[in-house]
């Protein structure tokens, strides 16, 4: 067994906790004494583009209330199950997929799903911010105007606080008006996280949401990852291994389509039980 | 062989050691001819273009030379006048911007429709991939029709509609009609209009009967009294009434606002729909074409909010993609402005003194009368066709304005 510190030098892993945290590993501070609910159930997961299978078998427990991240090398399948989660793959003519997969007692596979509800209970922030050309208020408000019966200051009051919980809510409050382009791209990103908030979702999917941000705004949207790991459930593809160690309590390693280890994310990038999840959190590959 | 290895190798060895590798050994392009082929491409477009530039400048010049003095408020106002002095353009305008107009009407929401289905909803199965390509397939092949084969079908399809709903007689009838009554015209000896009314169009028109109902110019009921030739003239007011029995009748058709008729006939709506078929193809490319430029991330974020698709266009796409569409809108209507083949051969050269006055009314269009004039030998006709292109032409270009200025204001509070 290697010793976690050396492994984290080897990685080159910032281990400095930063302000206001005790240790580097998020789910260290309150893991132990929070019971926590299961919120989303893989159970033997096999999903396909055309011919080429992305994913197999893969049986995986998403916690509820916690930050789980996918890591793996590019094309090892993370993004799939992610956009299986809330069928973002049905935009892909040639996707399809047999397993299970529930959030509750919601089947997130079947075909009779009303995937308009599965979206609005499961967001999803991209891997580049995609506001829309509208207004910084009307990014944030074209969700809840879709799905709720809202007065004008019901819908103000629902803007703000989505704002606030995306953390960005002092940096635009004075320009809700201006075109939502003519931000940051870090505040693009979180105005993105604002606008999936403000539907009310259970669970946040976040595909690689940092790398097309620079070093500062990476920082703001894991602090916000911070901040929101406990009011929802968070999934979080990342190539990042830092990022991962951080912002996440439970760490999925994925290579080539099959799942190689789950556990908490202290275990998993201390104490990998599996050489090859070693060899990819030490950064000898990947 | 052997020795070709062993070349090979001393090559190897001989740059080992040398930072630039084979690079070391070998002679650089001199950039000389490579700059000089650049200058001259370069001429080769400024040349064409200013060639194209000033055939342009010629063709609106002499246009401008020829039609400027026959440019007056006369051409304005006045209908197509056997005498050139007198004559005007006024009934082809109004009859290019009702056409226009009703082609824009009917074509842009059909082509965005037919866009927005092509694009945003595609099927996931094979079958339905198919039936798509080939939908697809024949709008890119109708783009490219002549207008005249439009021209031919809308003659079938809207003027005649295959005879389903029968065809109109000489004097009128025929097909079904609202909005039309008929009238048989008599000039009684008191030299007053009288008009009877037809109830059955297609039944020659009638001949004189005593006591027959008819009403007089200020529409007031009156009864006919039919005298023999022979016969003495009644007196005084009588006279208005009195017709001899050979009295021949003319018929005549008073048709309101809404008249209309099926099959469609030689009117507005029939060229309205004709150029419809002639800029749907162009209309659908376009806006496909502005769908696709939207970036699919937008999409995404829409759907997962969990936007129907429906909710996807009308929010995102759509607008995103509206000066796109606009664009190509223009071009095409631009097109259809200028087109007159179909037109030529839906209404044909006929004596159109005043505007359309309902959509089934007879019409002509700008391009119809100035090619019309220009057919005809004499200068002073050539010099109205002028004063007529370069009044299309402004039309056109107002058009054109028109919609830059919608697209520029559609597009600022976006980005």
């Amino acid at each position: 067994m290697p010793d976690p510190t050396t492994l984290a030098q080897d990685a080159a892993i910032d281990l400095r906790p930063r302000d206001g945290r005790k240790t580097h590993f998020a789910h260290t501070r309150d893991q132990a004494s929070e019971p926590t609910s299961l919120a989303i159930r893989v159970r033997d997961l096999n999903a396909w583009y055309g011919d080429f299978q992305a994913l197999h078998s893969i049986s995986l427990d998403i916690p509820a209330n916690r930050v789980s991240a996918l890591i793996g090398p590019s094309g090892c399948g993370k993004s799939t199950l992610l956009r299986w989660f809330n069928r973002m793959n049905d935009t892909i003519a040639s996707a399809h997929a047999r397993g299970a997969a529930h959030l509750g007692e919601t089947d997130l596979l079947a075909r009779s799903t009303d995937v308009v509800d599965l979206r609005r209970r499961i967001g999803i922030v991209f891997q580049r911010p995609n506001p829309f050309p509208k207004s910084i208020f009307d990014n944030v408000a074209f969700g809840p105007r879709m799905h709720m019966k809202l007065s004008r200051t019901e819908l103000q009051e629902v803007v703000e606080w989505a704002l606030r919980k995306a953390a960005v809510w002092d940096e635009v409050k004075d320009r809700l008006a201006s075109p939502a382009l003519g931000l940051s791209g870090g505040q693009q990103q979180r105005l993105c996280i604002a606008r999936a908030i403000a539907v009310g979702p259970e669970v946040l999917l976040m595909d690689e949401p940092c790398s097309a941000l620079d070093p500062a705004s990476t920082l703001a949207v894991e602090d916000l990852i911070f901040e929101l790991r406990r009011q929802y459930t968070i999934v979080i593809v990342t190539h990042n291994m830092q990022q991962a160690a951080r912002c996440s309590d439970q760490t999925a390693f994925f290579y080539e389509g099959r799942l190689i280890e789950v556990g908490a994310t202290t275990t998993v990038f201390t104490k990998p039980k599996q050489q090859q999840t070693e060899d990819y959190v030490s950064g000898k590959f990947g | 062989m052997n020795q070709s290895e062993e070349s090979e190798t001393q090559l190897r060895s001989g740059y080992e050691n040398d930072p630039k590798g084979p690079l070391a050994s070998i002679q650089l392009l001199s950039g000389e001819p490579r700059r000089k082929l650049d200058a001259r491409f370069r001429w080769l477009c400024v040349t064409i273009a200013a060639i194209s530039v000033l055939v342009l400048i010629g063709l609106l010049g002499s246009i401008l030379l020829q039609g400027v003095p026959s440019l007056s408020l006369k051409l304005l106002t006045s209908g197509p006048e056997p005498d050139p002095s007198e004559a005007g353009i006024r009934p082809a305008i109004f009859g290019t911007l009702w056409v226009c107009s009703l082609c824009a009407l009917f074509t842009l929401p059909i082509g965005v429709a037919t866009a927005i289905l092509l694009e945003e909803y595609q099927p996931r199965n094979r079958y339905g991939r198919f039936i798509y390509s080939v939908i697809q397939l024949n709008i890119s092949n109708l783009a490219g029709v002549p207008s005249v084969v439009y021209g031919l079908l809308g003659l079938t399809a809207f003027v005649s509609m295959f005879g389903l709903f029968g065809s109109r007689t000489s004097q009128g009838g025929g097909g079904l009609e609202i909005g039309v009554r008929y009238y048989d015209q008599f000039f009684s000896e008191g030299m007053r209009s009288i008009l009877v009314p037809v109830s059955d169009p297609s039944q020659s028109v009638s001949k004189p009967v005593d006591g027959m109902q008819g009403i007089d110019t200020s529409g007031n009921p009156v009864a006919l009294k039919v005298i023999s030739i022979g016969d003495p003239l009644p007196i005084g007011d009588e006279l208005q009434y009195t017709l001899f029995d050979d009295a021949e009748a003319g018929r005549i058709t008073k048709k309101s606002w809404y008249h209309f008729s099926l099959p469609l006939g030689r009117g507005v709506l029939t060229g309205a729909l004709t150029l419809m078929l002639v800029i749907l193809p162009v209309i659908i490319i376009s806006s496909q074409e502005a769908l696709r430029a939207v970036p699919s991330s937008l999409r995404d974020g829409a759907l997962g909010l969990g936007s129907t698709p429906w909710q996807v266009v009308w929010h995102v796409t759509l607008p995103s993609a509206m000066p796109g569409i606009l664009t190509g809108a223009i071009l095409a209507m631009s097109r259809a402005i200028g087109e007159t083949a179909p037109i030529l051969i839906i209404a044909g050269i006929v004596y159109i003194s005043r505007a359309p006055q309902n959509l089934m009314d007879d019409f002509t269009v700008m391009p119809l009368q100035i090619f019309n004039w220009i057919s005809r030998p004499q200068e002073e006709f050539h010099s109205l066709a002028a004063a007529g292109i370069i009044l299309l032409l402004g039309i056109l270009l107002s058009f054109n304005a028109l919609a830059v200025l919608i697209r520029q204001k559609l597009h600022k509070p976006l980005s």
